[in-house]
């Protein structure tokens, strides 16, 4: 599997009950590429906070469909989410203090800064009417 | 995700078994507010909780206003590494009560 490199395009309601679907269809392809778990589980909690933001807020009080390209190799991941949603650039958004104490911190916030710090590069445009966030890892 | 509540005589347990997801985690939420009806201090046991997403922090961050509130207190124990590095780059270490 040295020089292999697995690609697959998933296309899934944005939904929050569909997101242990989405994460198993990964998972299978994680575990073909042999990556560790404790980078397993980072990403897990990074394609959720993801696919739940989109499932939340990108189609409103409407539902629609996220698209998945993921590219996984050896020792990487890239990731991009894709959604026709109401165009919107979850980088942009503040980080939370996190020297704050419990009673100063606000509930909610986490998901995304979360993702900004596990993972090793994160990078979002809005092209071709897709909000399209991309991803990557390597371990 | 599965939650067993044991009363203890002077706290509540809480031992969490499983993910706590956007899907889960309003359940652990309101297990942690059940509880605080129930006593003032209360303990969550991590031991088998492989996974923590934001949803389940906040969870968490709810139980810990709850506590202080109360004039109580919220301990999470059996932290797992993987968990507990989570925890720490949330700043969610500093603001728990982990042992």
């Amino acid at each position: 599997m040295e020089n292999d490199m697995i690609k697959h395009e998933i296309q899934i309601e944005a939904q929050r009950e569909k997101l242990d679907e989405l994460l198993d269809m990964i998972r299978i392809d994680l575990n073909l590429m042999c990556c560790p778990m404790d980078k397993q589980i980072s990403l897990e909690i990074c394609m959720e906070e993801i696919f739940v933001n989109i499932a939340s807020y990108a189609y409103g009080e409407q539902t629609g469909m996220a698209f998945i390209t993921e590219e996984v190799t050896n020792n990487s991941i890239s990731l991009c989410f894709r959604d026709k949603g109401i165009p919107y650039d979850p980088l942009a958004k503040e980080d939370p203090d996190t020297t704050l104490s419990a009673e100063e911190r606000e509930i909610g916030g986490l998901g995304i800064f979360m993702v900004k710090t596990m993972m090793d590069s994160v990078m979002y445009e809005y092209k071709d009417g897709f909000n399209c966030l991309t991803m990557t890892m390597t371990w | 995700m599965n939650i067993v509540v044991t009363d203890c005589e002077s706290y509540v347990r809480l031992i969490v078994e499983g993910r706590v997801d956007t899907n889960t985690s309003p359940q652990l939420q309101q297990a942690i507010l059940s509880a605080f009806q129930k006593s003032k201090d209360v303990v969550i046991d991590f031991l088998n909780v492989p996974y923590i997403s934001s949803a389940g922090l906040r969870a968490l961050l709810i139980g810990q206003k709850t506590a202080t509130s109360k004039g109580g207190s919220m301990k999470v124990t059996n932290v797992s590494d993987v968990v507990m590095n989570i925890l720490e780059l949330s700043g969610f270490a500093k603001i728990l009560k982990i042992e």
